[in-house]
C-alpha cells in the first residue's frame, strides 16, 4: 500500500515538473520583452532573459516563476517607474542589472519590490541608481542574497534605502554590498530575521537602521564610513555578533547607537576609529562580551538612563576616552575588561589588577559638560587634573569602575 | 657671522650640558617606546616630553648661556662687528644646537618606532618649539641685567606657557560656557605656542574624538591646508618676534 502511494506521488511529481517549461527572452528569440514571456508563463516556469537592454516600464511578476538573467540583462526604469514588482510567492529573481528607478517623495519606488508574499528569492542582482533598492513589504521568509546596490545621491531626501524591509518576518539578508543609499539596510517591524555577511559602506545616513524590529540577528557584517553609523532603536532581543564598525566619523555618528533596546547581545564585534563606538540611551539588559574597541574617540558613551548592562571581557585599546556618562547613577557592571590606560598593579600574579580601574576620566566629564574644553585636551593642566582625580575622585561617578581589570589584553 | 656661530656651537658642545640633554632625551624616548606595549602610547609619552621638557630646557639653558657669555659678547662688541650680527649669531648657534640635540635625542627613537606622519609632525613641532623657546629666552635675558632675575623670569615664562595660560583658558571656557566660544578658542590658542603645537599634534593623534561637533570646528580650521599654513606661520612668528624685539633692545643696550 505504501509503495503504491509513493509511486503515485512520484508519478504526479514527474507529470507536474514535466509541465514546467523554460521560456527564453532576447532580441533574437520569440519573446523580445519580458512582459510577453510573463504572459505565456504559468506557475513553475522558468524565464531566461538574454543579455540586452529592456525597457519594461513597471514589470509585475504575479506568477510563481524563476526569472533568470544571463550575463546581467539591464532593466531600465527610466527614472520614472518602479522597475520590478513581485506579487507572487516563491518567485526567484536572479542575475539582473536594475537601473534608474523612479524617484518620488509620495511613493517608495524601488528597484525590486516584494508585495505581500512569501518565499521570494532575490539573488545576485546589480542595482544602480535606484531610489529604494530592494524593498520588502509584508514579505515572509524571503532571501535577499549577494546583490550589489549602488546609489549616487548626495541628499537624504532624494535617496531611499538600500535594502528596506517593512512589516516582514523571517527574512534572510545575506552577503549584499550596499553603498550610497540613505540607509544601507533598513528594518521596521521586522522579526525573526538574520542579516549576515553584508557590507554596507558610505551610505548617507545609517549603515543599518533598526526600528521596532525584535528577535533579529546581525552577524559578520561590515559597516564602514557611513554618515551616522548603525542605529538600533525600540527593539528587543537583537543579537549583534562579529560585526565590524569602522570609521563612522562626525558628531552624532556612532559605531552603534542603541536607544530603547533591551535583552540584546553584543559579542565579538570590532569598533575601530569611530567618533563614538557605542552610544547607549534607555537601554537595558545587554550583555557585551569579547568586543574590541580600538582608536575610537569614545569607546562607549553610556547615559545614566541605562541599566543592567554587563560589559565583560572586552579589550579597550588606544581610545581617546574609554567611557563617558552624563550622570552619577550607575546601574551597570564593567568588570573583567582589559583597559590599556590601566595603571594598577597585580601583586598576587593572578592576571587581575588589584585596584579598580575607573574608565570615566575627569576630563571626559568636563568635555561632556563643556565641549569647547576639548581644545585643552592633553595639555599639562588637564593631565594634572586627571591625575588628581584618580587619587581623589570627586567629579567622576563613584561606582563607575571595573573592580577586576585584566592586566593583559584578551586574545580577540 | 659664520665664524661666530661656529664658536658658539663649539662652546655649547664643550659645555656638555647639551650633550647630557641629548642623552637624557635619547634614554627617555627609548624607554618610553620600549616600556609601552603599543607605539601610540609611546607617542603620547613623547608628546609630554615635547610639551614640557623641551621648552623648559631650551629656555633655561639659553638664558643661562646668554648671561654666562656676557664677557664674550663684550669682547665681540669691541670688534668691528654689527651688534645685530653678534646677537643673530648667538641666536642661530643656540637654536641650532638645541634643534640638533632634540633631533638626535627624540628623532632616532621616533624613526625607529613610529616612522609615520604623526611621528614626523611631532619632530617638526619639537624643532619649532626649541627655536621658539630659545628666542623667548633671549628676549628675557636681554631685558634684565641681573642673572638670577633673568633666570627667574625664564622659568616663570615657561610656567606661564605650559600651565597658567591653559588654566586661564579653562577658566574662560567655563565662564563663557553659554556662548559659542569655539571660534574664539581658535584665536586664543594662537597666543600660546605650546597650545598651538599641542593642537596640531592632537589633530594627528586623536582625530576620531575630534570629529565630534566642537572638535570638528577645530579640525575644520586647523586641519585644512590654510589652517595648517596659518598655524605654522604663527609658530614661526613666535620664533621671529621675540628675537626681533631682543635685537632692538640689544642694539641700544648699555652693556
Amino acid at each position: 500500500m505504501k509503495r503504491i502511494l509513493l509511486i503515485t506521488i512520484l508519478g504526479i511529481c514527474v507529470v507536474f515538473f514535466a509541465d514546467a517549461k523554460t521560456i527564453k527572452v532576447g532580441a533574437s528569440k520569440k519573446c523580445t520583452t519580458i512582459q510577453q514571456a510573463l504572459m505565456f508563463a504559468s506557475n513553475g516556469d522558468t524565464v531566461m532573459v538574454n543579455k540586452g537592454m529592456y525597457h519594461e516600464k513597471n514589470l509585475i511578476i504575479s506568477k510563481r516563476i524563476a526569472l533568470i538573467g544571463i550575463d546581467y540583462p539591464v532593466l531600465d526604469g527610466e527614472l520614472k517607474y518602479e522597475v520590478v514588482a513581485i506579487k507572487a510567492s516563491g518567485v526567484l529573481m536572479q542575475g539582473f542589472k536594475v537601473i534608474r528607478s523612479g524617484v518620488s517623495s509620495m511613493e517608495d519606488f524601488a528597484g525590486i519590490k516584494i508585495y505581500n508574499c512569501r518565499d521570494v528569492i532575490i539573488r545576485d542582482n546589480i542595482l544602480e541608481n535606484t531610489f529604494f533598492g530592494i524593498y520588502s513589504q509584508y514579505g515572509i521568509n524571503c532571501t535577499i542574497e549577494k546583490n550589489k546596490l549602488t546609489a549616487s545621491s548626495s541628499e537624504e531626501q532624494q535617496s531611499g534605502n538600500g535594502i528596506h524591509c517593512w512589516k516582514s518576518d523571517s527574512m534572510r539578508i545575506i552577503g549584499n554590498f550596499i553603498t550610497g543609499h540613505r540607509d544601507g539596510i533598513y528594518f521596521e517591524f521586522v522579526t525573526n530575521s538574520i542579516i549576515w555577511r553584508n557590507n554596507s559602506e558610505k551610505n548617507l545616513r545609517y549603515g543599518l537602521h533598526f526600528m521596532f524590529s525584535s528577535n533579529d540577528s546581525y552577524i559578520a557584517n561590515i559597516f564602514k564610513n557611513n554618515g551616522a553609523g548603525v542605529s538600533v532603536m525600540f527593539s528587543h532581543d537583537v543579537k549583534m555578533i562579529h560585526n565590524y564598525f569602522e570609521e563612522n566619523w562626525g558628531d552624532g555618528s556612532y559605531g552603534i547607537l542603541l536607544k530603547e533596546i533591551s535583552d540584546g547581545i553584543i559579542e565579538n564585534n570590532r569598533f575601530v576609529k569611530n567618533t563614538v563606538g557605542i552610544y547607549m540611551e534607555g537601554t537595558s539588559r545587554i550583555k557585551m562580551n569579547g568586543n574590541v574597541f580600538e582608536k575610537n574617540g569614545w569607546a562607549m558613551k553610556i547615559q545614566a538612563s541605562c541599566m543592567d548592562i554587563t560589559v565583560t571581557g572586552n579589550n579597550f585599546l588606544n581610545n581617546t576616552f574609554d567611557m563617558s556618562t552624563n550622570g552619577s547613577l550607575v546601574l551597570n557592571t564593567f568588570n573583567g575588561n582589559f583597559w590599556d590606560k590601566y595603571e594598577g598593579y597585580d601583586l598576587n600574579k593572578d592576571h587581575v589588577g588589584d585596584i579598580p580601574y575607573r574608565p570615566v576620566s575627569m576630563y571626559s566629564v568636563i568635555i561632556e559638560k563643556n565641549p569647547p574644553a576639548m581644545i585643552l585636551f592633553r595639555s599639562f593642566i588637564t593631565t594634572l587634573l586627571d591625575k588628581t582625580e584618580k587619587v581623589l575622585p570627586s567629579l567622576t561617578p563613584e561606582n563607575f569602575k571595573d573592580a577586576f581589570p585584566l592586566m593583559k589584553p584578551l586574545r580577540l | 657671522m659664520k665664524k661666530i656661530i661656529k664658536y658658539v656651537i663649539i662652546d655649547i658642545l664643550r659645555n656638555k650640558i647639551i650633550l647630557a640633554y641629548t642623552a637624557f632625551l635619547l634614554v627617555l624616548s627609548f624607554s618610553i617606546f620600549s616600556l609601552e606595549d603599543n607605539a601610540a602610547k609611546g607617542l603620547l609619552g613623547l608628546l609630554n616630553i615635547i610639551l614640557i621638557i623641551v621648552p623648559l630646557v631650551s629656555i633655561v639653558f639659553s638664558t643661562i648661556y646668554v648671561y654666562n657669555s656676557a664677557e664674550f659678547i663684550e669682547l665681540l662688541v669691541s670688534q668691528p662687528l654689527k651688534r645685530r650680527t653678534i646677537w643673530m649669531s648667538l641666536f642661530s648657534g643656540l637654536s641650532s644646537s638645541m634643534v640638533l640635540a632634540f633631533l638626535v635625542g627624540a628623532g632616532i627613537p621616533v624613526f625607529i618606532y613610529q616612522p609615520d606622519i604623526t611621528g614626523v609632525m611631532m619632530l617638526l613641532i619639537g624643532v619649532l618649539l626649541s627655536v621658539i623657546f630659545v628666542a623667548i629666552a633671549m628676549l628675557a635675558a636681554v631685558k634684565t641685567r641681573d642673572k638670577a632675575k633673568g633666570i627667574g623670569i625664564a622659568v616663570l615664562l615657561w610656567l606661564y606657557f605650559s600651565l597658567l595660560f591653559d588654566g586661564f583658558v579653562l577658566f574662560l571656557v567655563f565662564q563663557f560656557s553659554d556662548y559659542p566660544v569655539e571660534k574664539m578658542m581658535v584665536v586664543v590658542s594662537m597666543f600660546n605656542p605650546l597650545d598651538l603645537a599641542r593642537i596640531m599634534i592632537l589633530l594627528k593623534m586623536d582625530v576620531s574624538a575630534l570629529m565630534g561637533y566642537t572638535g570638528a570646528v577645530f579640525k575644520d580650521f586647523f586641519g585644512t591646508g590654510i589652517g595648517m599654513l596659518l598655524s605654522f606661520s604663527v609658530l614661526l612668528l613666535w620664533s621671529i618676534l621675540p628675537v626681533w624685539f631682543s635685537i632692538r633692545k640689544f642694539n641700544t643696550k648699555d652693556l
